[in-house]
């Protein structure tokens, strides 16, 4: 792996390192979020949303594009696939449904669901 | 896991996962033949799925819709080919408009599912072909929000184990 690559990944890691991050990174990938809109969300202060967004946006997982006044973010589809292959991915999808067919056959009476 | 297998043949742009469950044939066939029970597997818990029609005979049609987490509906279809119940099952899978009129500009894919008896449970196989590779990535680019979103729960499961 070259250093580009390397220090790609170290920002792409570090910024999926964190909860609240990959809460936004799953908001804005389902739709354009303005930053304000996703700070809502949050019992955090606005400016510590920003912060959590920057983060995202210099991994490349995120855009942003103003509107006006407001500040409007959107996840980088490609960027997030990036690391995986067509028929990894279509895996990923079957994988999970695999593992839902084994939960649903196997009885756990603690469990709901 | 259950997944015992994983193929990946690039050049016939086909996916073939093999899968053991703990449970008999007739049991694994049931998830199939049971439409609550399929769309509680078929869809990821942020894309639940809903089965409207479901004719699980050859030339009958299994409809569905995905509701995203935005309120966004995507519907799909099965096309059933081939019917040995409770052994095999093969369909074609397609997108459809929200009636559930297939799209045809939209690729379809031809799926073949197996399940044999395997040391007391069920070895179940999937596989899936794609006939161009514009057609699978037209497939990804679909559900390639609900991709996403797995890859990133799944990280959120790592973390959490």
């Amino acid at each position: 792996m070259g250093e580009e690559s390397s220090d790609r990944a170290d920002a792409l890691f570090h910024a999926l390192a964190d909860r609240t991050r990959r809460d936004i990174l799953r908001r804005v990938l389902a739709g354009e979020h303005s930053v304000s809109a996703l700070a809502a969300n949050y019992d955090m202060s606005f400016a510590a949303v920003q912060k959590h967004v920057a983060v995202l946006e210099k991994a490349g997982l995120l855009t942003k594009r103003r509107s006006g006044r407001e500040q409007l973010a959107s996840g980088d589809v490609a960027a997030v696939r990036s690391v995986a292959s067509m028929l990894t991915e279509l895996e990923q999808v079957w994988r999970g449904r695999i593992a839902r067919i084994d939960r649903l056959i196997t009885p756990d009476p603690d469990q709901e669901d | 896991m259950p997944v015992t297998d994983v193929q990946h043949d690039l050049d016939n742009l086909t996916l073939t996962i093999t899968a053991d469950f703990a449970a008999p044939v007739e049991r694994i066939w049931q998830v199939y033949a049971d439409p609550r029970q399929l769309e509680m597997v078929w869809g990821p818990p942020t894309y639940p799925a809903t089965v409207v029609d479901h004719d699980l005979r050859p030339g009958g049609r299994v409809t569905y819709y995905m509701t995203g987490p935005e309120g966004d509906k995507h519907a799909g279809y099965w096309l059933v080919t081939a019917v040995d119940e409770p052994r095999s099952l093969s369909f074609d899978d397609g997108f459809a408009d929200l009636d559930f009129n297939p799209r045809p500009e939209l690729p379809v894919s031809r799926n073949v599912y197996t399940f044999t008896e395997h040391n007391g449970g069920t070895r179940a196989t999937y596989v899936g072909n794609y006939e161009s590779a514009e057609a699978l990535q037209q497939v990804l680019d679909m559900g390639v929000v609900e991709g996403a979103t797995l890859a990133i729960n799944q990280i959120d499961a790592a973390v959490a184990s």
